[in-house]
């Protein structure tokens, strides 16, 4: 038996701030293994979708499913354990911890020692501590940041930082992982090596949702992709398809 | 070996220390020593809600009373009662931690802020309750507090035993539980819970994103360093053999507060050096008043606004030039460098009032 | 005697000062995001100066509303300059520095000015100087004093004079700028820093004649007395909802009422087992409740989830 082709399915998601419409109606459908892309001029509610995927915001309206569970009004820690991870626009590292505990706390809802257990160091918690290190360091050898495992989080360089927050996300063990914006503030070369690490993440298996305005790698690297435009979904199919949407178009000409 | 030998260094000293201080300075300071040993250990309980969470609490003494009166009141004729101390010990400590998951509960959701000003009430009004709670039954006391309060007792052994040498007893209980509470702060740290905490400290939303049940592991956090604050409070009592609201008043608060900060916030060490750096300097200060009789002919500054005036200096001057303390973190001290950054990282509005 | 009356009375005049305080918390609050612990000790700093002018000048044979129209008018300036000394000494360093560092520097200075003015005017409680006229006035069954009516009078014009102060003058408008936005506020010109030492500085004239009116309404002072008073104007601005102007003066109203309702009828209530030593303990509770049920106040709105 295959499993469903379907990973995520939101339905009419709807928001406003303040009578502002950042969302509305806004459906999508995404399959397992897939990279899927949300482009879109700046304001358009991809972050604010974002948001709502992972429990940050509640949505007005609308809900959606992950493996056909209803995830709509649950805690953002509940969703990351569900399978759903991120990383954030504005960067948020935990600036003063090294690299390598930054990951480390991403297995935080993988893993169960206990206070009592910290406390005893039993052999279950250390045996747990134990591989709680050395999943964190093979995932920053996966990003390729394993020379910089002890430096504190806010002193990696920006392309680093992009890196360590997906590499912390990953700790999480995402179904679903959600980036927005990674190759915001990198160089040409940076963004290439970026690129080659989003496929490696999804050839293991991991689903990629994408926001990005570098559209050279986006049309490279996504299989499908959806335009946001006034919190309205105005487009959504391959690259080729989209890019000589009319309406894709305008909304990027008026735009800009 | 070099190791070793530095181990058994400490070992020697810390046991020499009270014999010592009690021939070169008489059994006064040997009391002090016990009581800066009680405060390293109320300033690492604060220290895993202040160093750890990141979450103020400025009522952290009524935690301290609640020990205290719990064995008060479970261990003297006042109620006839006389349970041992194993059992009460962890009574008290099991109480405080109630009361901190009970107070932390309704403001974990908000911001750090409506929780500095929520323990800073809670603090008063325990007082005002034990102050108040002699009628119409005489459960705390009132402001006369509680008498004849047994002493702690190893098996058959009172530690009072023998007459006048106290001080030295219960400083070895004392430093006993100084150095676990020390070792059990170290473990948390190091631990899962423990990067749960800086994690949330570091910044709240990411942490949550992430994976952390910010609500629950914040509400431990709370619960742990009051349960730390109700066994101190116990052994106070066993010791003093009396409590009364007065020994549980916010200028307490501050001063473990100032102790955690001074020190360095999240450094076990330095905690500890700030605790006792804080126990024991403002004794010197009781020198202050008979020199200034002697100079001046009178007092002409009271010692004890002296004493307060000192934690209010250095919690301001801390925070200006310092703000991982006198003797910070190695990786604390790093991040003294650029300090600006993290307020960037604080969009804490999202869990703000009506969310 | 009519209690419920008397007591309603005497809540609208002891709220009328909470509303003072709570603006100051709420003014703070609102523009830059920030408990002043420090606030109450403004006022207790505000009723140590003018107790101090009334009873330099109780026997000067001026009148009492004179004497404590000028206590008042040393006690602002005063107030004022400390509040700005607050500001720029222990707040403006530290505005980009993770959020526990301002909080700690304020219980830092809260606890220096509470141990300073116990070294200028001593530990005791200081007795207000009888300058007022004691003849108070019946209202069906209940009584009415010259200062109470003088308290309430006085802080309804100050309220009045600080909203349309916000609302209809340019420093209002910017104040309100910053208030939502500072990063904006200055690319339109404001300067922010400016605006904060503005707020504080009104926030601490509010204070001075919060202090007035408590020193000269319960005829005593004591330098720890800004502490509890603090707080439940802190209370007030919470139970109004933070930030919210029209909020603090309403929250101030209605927690002065509850207090002293709850003070005249928890010992009938209690059948005598809880008196009124247990007022203090009210503000606390309100507080509690309010956090739990509707933690941005009465008047808040719910306030924007921008990060
Ligand atoms: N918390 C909030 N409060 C008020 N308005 C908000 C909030 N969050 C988002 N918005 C508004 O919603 C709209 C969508 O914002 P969003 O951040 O989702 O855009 P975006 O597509 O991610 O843009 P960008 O490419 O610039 O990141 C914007 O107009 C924004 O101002
Ligand atoms: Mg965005």
């Amino acid at each position: 038996m295959t499993q469903d082709a379907k990973l995520l399915e939101v339905r009419d998601i709807g928001r406003t701030f303040g009578g502002l419409a950042a969302l509305s109606g806004v459906s999508l459908t995404i399959n397992r293994g897939e990279i899927y892309a949300l482009i879109g001029p700046n304001g358009a509610g991809k972050t604010t979708l974002f948001n709502i995927l992972t429990g940050i915001y509640k949505p007005d309206s609308g809900n959606f499913r992950l493996e056909g569970v209803e995830m709509a009004g649950k805690k953002p820690s509940e969703l990351a354990k569900s399978g759903i991870s991120r990383t954030f626009q504005n960067i948020r590292l935990f600036a003063n911890m090294s690299a390598i505990e930054n990951v480390m706390v991403g297995r935080h809802c993988r893993t169960r020692a206990s206070v009592l257990g910290a406390i005893l160091g039993n052999s279950n918690t250390r045996a747990e501590e134990k591989s709680i290190a050395e999943m964190a360091k093979h995932l920053l050898d996966y990003v390729g940041l394993s020379r910089h495992a002890h430096m504190l989080a806010r002193n990696l360089s920006y392309g680093d930082q992009r890196r360590l927050e997906i590499a912390r996300a990953l700790a999480t063990e995402p179904k679903l992982l959600a980036l927005d914006e990674p190759a915001a503030g990198m160089n040409p070369l940076e963004t290439d090596s970026l690129k080659r690490l989003l496929e490696t993440i999804r050839r293991d298996g991991v689903t990629l949702l994408l926001i990005e305005h570098d559209v050279k790698l986006v049309m490279g690297i996504c299989d499908r992709l959806a335009v946001l435009n006034f919190g309205k979904k105005i487009a959504e199919g391959e690259p080729s398809q989209v890019c000589s949407d009319p309406l894709v178009i305008e909304a990027y000409l008026g735009a800009s | 070996m070099k190791k070793h030998l530095k181990l058994a260094a400490y070992a020697a000293l810390l046991l020499l220390l009270p014999f010592a201080t009690g021939l070169a300075l008489g059994k006064t300071w040997v009391r002090i020593l016990d009581f800066a040993l009680l405060y390293v250990m109320l300033a690492l309980g604060l220290n895993i809600v202040v160093g750890f969470a990141g979450l103020l609490d400025l009522g952290y003494v009524a935690f301290f009373a609640v020990g205290a009166y719990c064995y008060a009141l479970l261990a003297s004729p006042h109620f006839g009662l006389h349970l041992p101390f194993w059992m009460i010990l962890p009574i008290g400590a099991f109480s405080a931690g109630i009361f901190g998951m009970l107070l932390g509960a309704p403001t974990l959701r908000l911001r750090g802020d409506y929780l500095a000003i929520v323990t800073l009430g809670f603090g008063e009004i325990i007082r005002i309750f034990l102050n108040n709670l002699d009628t119409p039954y005489n459960v705390t006391g009132g402001p006369q507090g509680i008498d004849l309060i047994d002493p702690i007792r190893l098996g058959p052994v009172s530690l009072n035993q023998p007459p006048g040498h106290a001080v030295y007893s219960y400083y070895f209980l004392f430093l006993l539980f100084a150095l676990a509470t020390a070792f059990v702060s170290t473990r948390l740290q190091h631990s899962r819970i423990g990067r749960a905490w800086a994690a949330i400290r570091e910044d709240e939303i990411a942490a949550e994103a992430m994976g952390i049940d910010t609500r629950n592991v914040k509400l431990l956090a709370f619960a742990m360093g009051a349960s730390f604050g109700g066994l101190s409070g116990g052994l106070f009592a066993g010791f003093e053999g009396f409590v009364s609201p007065e020994s549980f008043t916010l200028t307490e608060s501050i001063m473990i507060l100032s102790m955690v900060v001074l020190g360095g916030m999240g450094h076990i060490r330095g905690v500890v050096f700030g605790a006792l750096l804080l126990a024991i300097l403002p004794e010197a200060l009781r020198y202050v008043g008979p020199l200034e009789q002697s100079l001046f002919g009178k007092i002409v500054v009271d010692p004890s606004g002296l004493r307060m005036l000192l934690f209010g200096f250095s919690l301001i001057l801390v925070m200006l030039l310092r703000p991982a303390g006198l003797w910070p973190s190695p990786t604390r001290k790093r991040e003294l460098l650029a300090h600006g950054e993290t307020a960037k990282h604080e969009n804490t509005d999202i869990y703000d009032a009506g969310r | 005697m009519d209690i419920f009356l008397q007591q309603l009375i005497n809540g609208i005049v002891l709220g009328s000062i909470y509303s003072l305080v709570a603006l100051g918390y709420t003014l703070v609050y609102g523009i830059m995001g920030l408990i002043n612990f420090a606030h109450g000790d403004i006022v207790m700093v505000g009723a140590m100066v003018t107790l101090t002018v009334a009873r330099l000048l109780s026997d000067s044979g001026l009148p009492g509303p004179l004497v404590l129209g000028i206590g008042m008018l040393t006690a602002i300036p005063a107030c004022m300059a400390v509040g700005y000394l607050i500001e720029r000494i222990a707040y403006r360093p530290l505005r980009n520095a993770p959020r526990l560092a301002p909080l700690i520097t304020a219980i830092g200075v809260s606890i220096l000015l509470q141990n300073l003015a116990m070294m200028i005017w001593g530990r005791e409680y200081l007795s207000f100087p009888q300058i007022l006229p004691t003849r108070t006035m019946a209202v069906g069954g209940a009584s009415i004093s010259a200062i109470q009516l003088l308290i309430v009078a006085s802080s309804t014009i100050m309220m009045a004079g600080l909203s349309s102060l916000i609302r209809k003058t340019r420093l209002g408008n910017a104040m309100r700028a910053t208030a939502q936005n500072p990063e904006v506020a200055t690319l339109m010109g404001v300067n922010v820093n400016t605006i904060i030492s503005i707020t504080f500085v009104l926030g601490s004239a509010l204070a001075a004649v919060a202090g007035m009116m408590v020193s000269a309404y319960y005829g005593i002072a004591h330098y720890d007395m800004g502490f509890i008073l603090g707080l439940k104007a802190f209370t007030a601005a919470v139970l109004g909802g933070i930030g919210n102007i029209e909020g603090a003066m309403l929250g101030g109203l209605l927690l002065g009422i509850i207090e002293s309702m709850g003070a005249g009828y928890l010992g009938t209530l209690t059948g005598g087992v809880m008196g009124s030593n247990y007022q203090d303990v009210f503000a606390f509770f309100v507080l509690i409740l309010v956090l739990i049920f509707r933690p941005s106040g009465l008047l808040g709105e719910r306030v924007g989830e921008r990060p």
